[in-house]
C-alpha cells in the first residue's frame, strides 16, 4: 500500500491504495467515480479514456502511484456549474451515442482532439478515435458530433 | 400541440450517459459483498477426474469454492435450449444436459467448472489459479463442415447432430429445377463472429435470509425471460422471491438475451453464503463465453430461365451450434432463417434444409440478425452470381423477381403485408448514382484502385409472433409484449414497458408515442424498464421488435386510459360520454367550450369526492386511480425491407479493401424518430462491414479460441468507414396501429451481401468472409498469375 495525492475534478484527494491498482480501478472502486468504464483488459477498446494533466490517456494503463500530485479530469468533472460541455451537447444533440457505454471515453479522447487541433478534417477524427471502439453507432454521429463542438468552441 | 411522432427528438436518457452518471450492473456495489471469480476449461474437450479444491479453499480470503458437485446437490437446474425443433423425419432435436457447473464433463474452452468467492477479486483471481481440475484431454470437434463424421461429443447424440430440418417441399422444387434454362450454384461460409458488446457481462446478486429474496443485477437484454428461466427451470428461487433488475446495459446485439451460468451461479451463491456476490467479465472470458454469432456452412442452387426468371431454391446448411443448445439457438437457423431463404423475390417453389451440429465451441446464439443475415447473404449473392452468368444487370434481374401486389403470400411461410421493393431499389440507384459508378471507377484505376459495385435487396422478417403461431412452432414462451400506463396524481406519467433498451433509445421513442397519444408533455414521461419488480411481465429486447410489439402495447394502454379518461369527464362535465371527444391532452363535450385537461382527470381519478374546491366525483361503480396495463400480441411479423449499394476500392498491391460509398434505403413503415432510427441503422451497417471485411471468429483445431481478444479479433474503428448515405421509403405495416416495422438489423442483414457482392464486382473472383487484406491481395495475384498464363 502506498499513499498518493492526486487532484481529481478539481479536488485534493489522498488515499492509500495498493501498488498495482491502475487508475481506472482507483477511479471506480475507491473513489466511486464509476462513469470511467472499462471494456477490455489488453488497452484497446478506450473506455476507460480521462484526462491526466489534460492529456487524454487510457487509465487502465497507469498504475495509480505513478501520477503523484497529477491533475485527473474524468467524464463527471467535465461538466461545469451543471452544464455540459460543449462536446457533451454535441454528442446528445446528434446522437453520437446508443448504449453509452464507449461514451465517457470517446468524449475524453475527443475533447483532448480539439486541444491539439481546432478544426479538425473528417479523417483526423476518424484516425484519431482509433484507440475507442464503439459498437453500436457505426462512428458516423460521432464524427459530426466533434465536428459540431469544434464549431461551438 | 405538434406530434412528436417522426420527430428528431434529442434522447431523454444521452444526460446520464454523457456526464458519466449512468448506472451499469458492473457499477452497482453492496455491502459486504464477496467477488466471484470462474475456474474455466482450458481444453475444448475433456473428461473432469477431479477437482481439488483443498488448497484454493484455505487462501487468503475465500468465502467458498463451489463446483459442479455443489450445485448438482442442491439440485440447481441446467441451462435450456428455449426452441423446440423437429427433425424433417419428425423426431425431436437432441441436446445435451448444460449444467451451470459442470461435474462430468468440460465442452468448450471456457466452459464452466468450479466458482471462487473471495473478499476481493484479487484474493478470488489468485485462488482460482490454486484450484486443481485433472482432466483427461479428449479429441475435439471444431469443423462445421466435418462436424458430423467426426468423434461423437455426447453419447446419446449420434453424428452430433442436433436435428436435421427442413422447410419447403423437396419434389416441387425438383421440378422447378428440371424446368430450368440454368442452374446457378454457390457454396458459402457464413463466418463465425462475436458479439462483442462494449459492457462486458457482469451479475450482482444479493440474499436477504429473512425475506428469503434474491435481488439479481444483470446484463440482461430481457430480465423477465432471465427470471422465469432462472426461477423455474435452474430453481434458484421462486419467481415471486427473485427481482431481476438490468439496469443500463451496454449493448446486447443478442448476446445478452439468455442467462448464463454466470448469472445461475451468482445467485445461487448469494443464498448459499448468505452475501452478495458480485462477478464482471473481463474481455477474455466474454470473448470466451458470450454466445457466439453466425457459422453456417451453405450449398445453394438457384434455377432460372434465360430471360432472369427465378423458378426454384434450394439451401442445404450446415449450422454450428457450439457445444449445448443456447436459448435461441435452436430457432436462429430455422424458422429465423429458412422463412426468409427466398429473400425479396417471387420464387415457385423452394426449400431450405438445415443441419444442425454441435462442435467444442462456444455456444452460438442470436446475434444483431439471427439468420436473417445468413439467408440474406445466401440468396444475394446467389442473385449477383446469377446475374453475371446470364450476362444481366444485377439491378434488371431483382427489378424482374420482385413481387409488386402486397399483401404477398411468399412460397414458404410468410405473408408480407406491406412493400415497395421496386422503388425501393429505384431510389437506391439514384441516390448512389449507380449510372455513374463506371465513371468512379476510371477515377478509381486512375489512382491503381480496383472499385467495385455491390447491391443487396433484403427484406427480413421481425417482432416474431403471433403468440399462439411461434408456440406451435415449438417456441417455449409466448412473444406478445406489455405495458403499463399509470399517471401520477399530479399528471405526469410513468410508462412501464416489459422490452428493454440497451442502446435503442426507448426512454425517449416510447415517450414520443405516449406523449402524442395521451397529449402530455414529453418532459412528463418517463419510461420504466428492466426491474421485474416495477413494470409487468415482458420479453425484453431482441429480433427488432421492441417498436412494433411493445410500443403497440403503449398504445393500447393509452387507449384504455383515454376511455376511462372520457367517462370521468363526461360525469365532471354532466354530459353524455359519447359526446366527450379526446385530442391534445383535452377531454371536450362536442360543440361546447366544456373541457378538462387530462392532468385534471388524472387528478380527480385519485381525489374521487368533494372536498372544498376540489369537485370531483367518479362516476358511479368507476374505480378510482388511473392506471391502465395491455398485453399485445400482433396479428403478423413486421417486415422491413430496402436494397443498399455498396462500392469498395481495393489496392491490388496491398489487397486493403475499404468501403468508399455506401448508401441504404430503406422501408421501416412509420418512423417514430429518424434521428434514432438513422443512428440504428447506423451501428448495423457497421456490424454488417465489419463481418464482411474485418471480423471472423477463429478456433484453431485442437478448438483454442485463437481470437480472444482486441488485439486479435478485428473490431471495426472508425477510420473503417465512410459516411453512409441514408434514405427511407414508406409502406406502413399494417400489423400494428403505428404502422412501424423494425429497424434495428436492417443494416447487419443488408450489409454483407452488398459488400461481398462490390469486392467481388472489383477482383473478379468470389472470395469468402471476411474479405481480409490478404485473402484479397491472393486472389488478386492469382488473377494475375491467370491473366499471365492465358497471354
Amino acid at each position: 500500500m502506498k499513499k498518493v495525492t492526486l487532484e481529481v475534478n478539481g479536488k485534493k484527494i489522498t488515499k492509500e491504495i495498493q501498488d498495482h491498482a491502475v487508475l481506472s480501478v482507483f477511479l471506480r472502486e475507491v473513489l466511486n467515480l464509476t462513469g470511467t468504464h472499462v471494456g477490455c483488459d489488453t488497452s484497446q477498446c478506450g473506455a476507460c479514456v480521462v484526462h491526466v494533466d489534460g492529456k487524454s490517456i487510457k487509465s487502465c494503463t497507469a498504475l495509480t502511484v505513478d501520477l503523484q500530485g497529477s491533475k485527473i479530469t474524468t467524464i463527471e468533472g467535465l461538466a461545469k456549474n451543471g452544464k455540459m460541455h460543449p462536446m457533451q451537447e454535441a454528442f446528445k444533440k446528434l446522437h453520437g451515442l446508443q448504449c453509452g457505454f464507449c461514451t465517457p471515453g470517446m468524449v475524453m479522447s475527443a475533447v483532448d482532439l480539439l486541444k491539439n487541433n481546432k478544426k479538425p478534417s473528417d479523417t483526423e477524427i476518424r484516425e484519431w478515435l482509433e484507440g475507442n471502439i464503439c459498437r453500436c453507432t457505426g462512428y458516423q454521429n460521432i464524427v459530426a458530433a466533434v465536428k459540431e463542438a469544434a464549431s461551438k468552441m | 400541440m405538434a406530434s412528436l411522432v417522426g420527430s428528431r427528438v434529442e434522447r431523454k436518457e444521452d444526460k446520464k450517459l454523457l456526464t458519466g452518471r449512468g448506472k451499469y450492473t458492473a457499477d452497482v456495489n453492496f455491502v459486504n459483498q464477496a467477488y466471484a471469480y470462474f475456474v474455466r476449461s482450458p481444453h475444448a474437450r475433456a473428461e473432469i477426474k477431479k477437482v481439488d479444491i483443498s488448497k484454493a479453499s484455505k487462501a487468503s480470503g475465500v468465502v467458498a469454492v463451489l463446483t459442479g458437485a455443489d450445485i448438482s446437490n442442491d439440485k440447481i437446474g441446467g441451462l435450456i435450449a428455449g426452441w423446440r425443433i423437429k427433425s424433417e423425419d419428425g423426431s425431436d432435436m437432441k441436446v445435451p444436459a448444460h449444467p451451470p457447473l459442470a461435474s462430468e464433463t468440460v465442452n468448450y474452452v471456457g466452459d464452466h467448472v468450479a466458482v471462487v468467492i473471495a473478499d476481493s477479486l484479487d484474493e478470488a483471481r489468485n485462488a482460482a489459479e490454486l484450484v486443481k481440475v485433472d482432466y483427461k484431454v479428449l479429441k475435439a470437434v471444431v469443423s462445421t463442415q466435418d462436424a458430423m463424421n467426426s468423434d461423437q461429443i455426447y453419447k446419446d447424440i449420434p453424428k452430433n447432430l442436433c436435428f436435421d430440418w427442413l422447410l419447403g417441399d423437396r419434389a416441387k422444387v425438383k421440378e422447378a429445377f428440371d424446368k430450368a434454362d440454368k442452374v446457378i450454384k454457390i457454396d458459402l461460409i457464413n463466418n463465425r463472429l462475436i458479439p462483442n458488446a462494449m459492457e462486458p457481462r457482469a451479475a450482482n446478486a444479493d440474499y436477504n435470509p429473512s425475506t428469503e429474496e434474491i435481488t439479481l443485477y444483470t446484463t440482461s437484454q430481457n430480465p423477465h425471460l432471465a427470471r422465469i428461466i432462472i426461477s423455474a427451470f435452474n430453481g434458484v428461487a421462486p419467481e415471486n422471491k427473485l427481482r431481476v433488475i438490468a439496469p443500463d446495459v451496454g449493448g446486447g446485439f443478442g448476446s445478452k438475451i439468455y442467462p448464463y451460468a454466470e448469472e445461475v451461479v451468482c445467485s445461487w451463491a448469494a443464498k448459499k453464503i448468505e452475501r452478495p456476490v458480485k462477478w464482471v467479465a473481463d474481455r477474455t472470458e466474454s470473448f470466451l463465453s458470450d454466445c457466439h454469432g453466425r457459422d453456417h456452412v451453405t450449398h445453394a442452387e438457384l434455377a432460372v430461365k434465360n430471360d432472369g426468371t427465378f423458378l426454384g431454391f434450394k439451401n442445404e446448411t450446415i449450422a454450428n451450434i457450439g457445444a449445448y443448445a443456447s436459448v435461441f439457438a435452436t430457432v436462429t437457423p430455422t424458422y429465423l432463417f429458412g422463412p426468409c431463404a427466398t429473400g425479396v423475390y417471387k420464387m415457385p417453389a423452394a426449400y431450405s434444409n438445415v443441419k444442425a451440429v454441435f462442435t467444442n465451441t462456444a455456444p452460438v446464439d442470436a446475434y444483431r440478425g439471427a439468420g436473417r443475415p445468413e439467408a440474406t447473404y445466401t440468396i444475394e449473392t446467389l442473385v449477383e452470381k446469377a446475374a453475371r452468368e446470364l450476362g444481366m444487370d444485377p439491378a434488371e434481374i431483382r427489378m424482374k423477381n420482385f413481387p409488386t401486389q402486397f399483401p404477398y403470400q411468399q412460397t414458404l411461410v410468410h405473408s408480407v403485408d406491406s412493400g415497395d421493393y421496386v422503388t425501393g431499389l429505384n431510389k437506391a440507384m439514384e441516390v448512389g448514382d449507380y449510372k455513374g459508378f463506371e465513371k468512379r471507377k476510371k477515377e478509381s484505376a486512375s489512382r491503381g484502385k480496383l472499385r467495385g459495385i455491390g447491391l443487396c435487396s433484403y427484406f427480413e422478417a421481425c417482432g416474431i409472433a403471433p403468440s399462439p403461431v411461434v408456440m406451435m412452432l415449438g417456441c417455449g414462451i409466448g412473444l406478445w409484449e406489455s405495458a403499463e400506463v399509470r399517471f401520477n396524481p399530479t399528471g405526469n406519467v410513468t410508462v412501464f414497458t416489459g422490452s428493454h433498451s440497451h442502446g435503442q433509445g426507448h426512454d425517449t421513442t416510447f415517450a414520443q408515442i405516449a406523449a402524442d397519444q395521451l397529449g402530455v408533455p414529453i418532459e412528463n414521461i418517463e419510461i420504466s424498464h428492466g426491474d421485474t419488480d416495477k413494470g409487468p411481465f415482458g420479453y425484453g429486447t431482441y429480433g427488432s421488435r421492441s417498436l412494433t410489439v411493445g410500443g403497440t402495447a403503449i398504445v393500447k394502454a393509452c387507449d384504455k386510459i383515454i376511455a376511462k379518461g372520457k367517462r370521468v369527464a363526461a360525469k365532471m362535465l354532466e354530459a353524455n360520454v359519447d359526446d366527450v371527444e379526446f385530442s391534445n391532452g383535452e377531454f371536450v363535450v362536442a360543440k361546447s367550450n366544456k373541457k378538462k385537461t387530462i392532468g385534471e382527470i388524472a387528478f380527480a381519478c385519485y381525489l374521487p369526492g368533494t372536498y372544498g374546491e376540489v369537485k370531483s366525483p367518479l362516476p358511479e361503480g368507476e374505480e378510482p386511480g388511473l392506471k391502465e396495463t395491455s398485453f399485445f400480441d400482433p396479428a403478423n411479423f413486421s417486415f422491413p425491407a430496402g436494397s443498399h449499394i455498396c462500392e469498395v476500392e481495393v489496392d491490388p498491391e496491398t489487397g486493403e479493401t475499404k468501403v468508399v460509398k455506401y448508401t441504404a434505403i430503406d422501408d421501416f413503415g412509420t418512423i417514430i424518430n429518424p434521428l434514432v432510427v438513422e443512428g440504428q441503422v447506423h451501428g448495423g451497417l457497421a456490424q454488417g462491414i465489419g463481418q464482411a471485411l474485418y471480423e471472423n471468429c477463429h478456433y484453431d483445431e485442437s478448438g483454442q479460441l485463437v481470437t480472444a481478444s482486441y488485439m486479435d479479433y478485428t473490431m471495426p474503428r472508425a477510420d473503417n468507414f465512410p459516411d453512409f448515405d441514408l434514405g427511407f421509403t414508406c409502406t406502413p405495416a399494417t400489423s400494428n396501429p403505428l404502422g412501424t416495422k423494425g429497424c434495428g438489423e436492417a443494416g447487419a442483414i443488408a450489409a454483407p451481401p452488398a459488400v461481398m457482392n462490390a469486392v467481388m464486382n472489383a477482383i473478379g473472383t468470389e472470395i469468402s468472409m471476411p474479405a481480409t487484406a490478404e485473402k484479397v491481395w491472393k486472389a488478386c495475384n492469382e488473377n494475375k498469375k491467370t491473366n499471365s498464363e492465358a497471354a
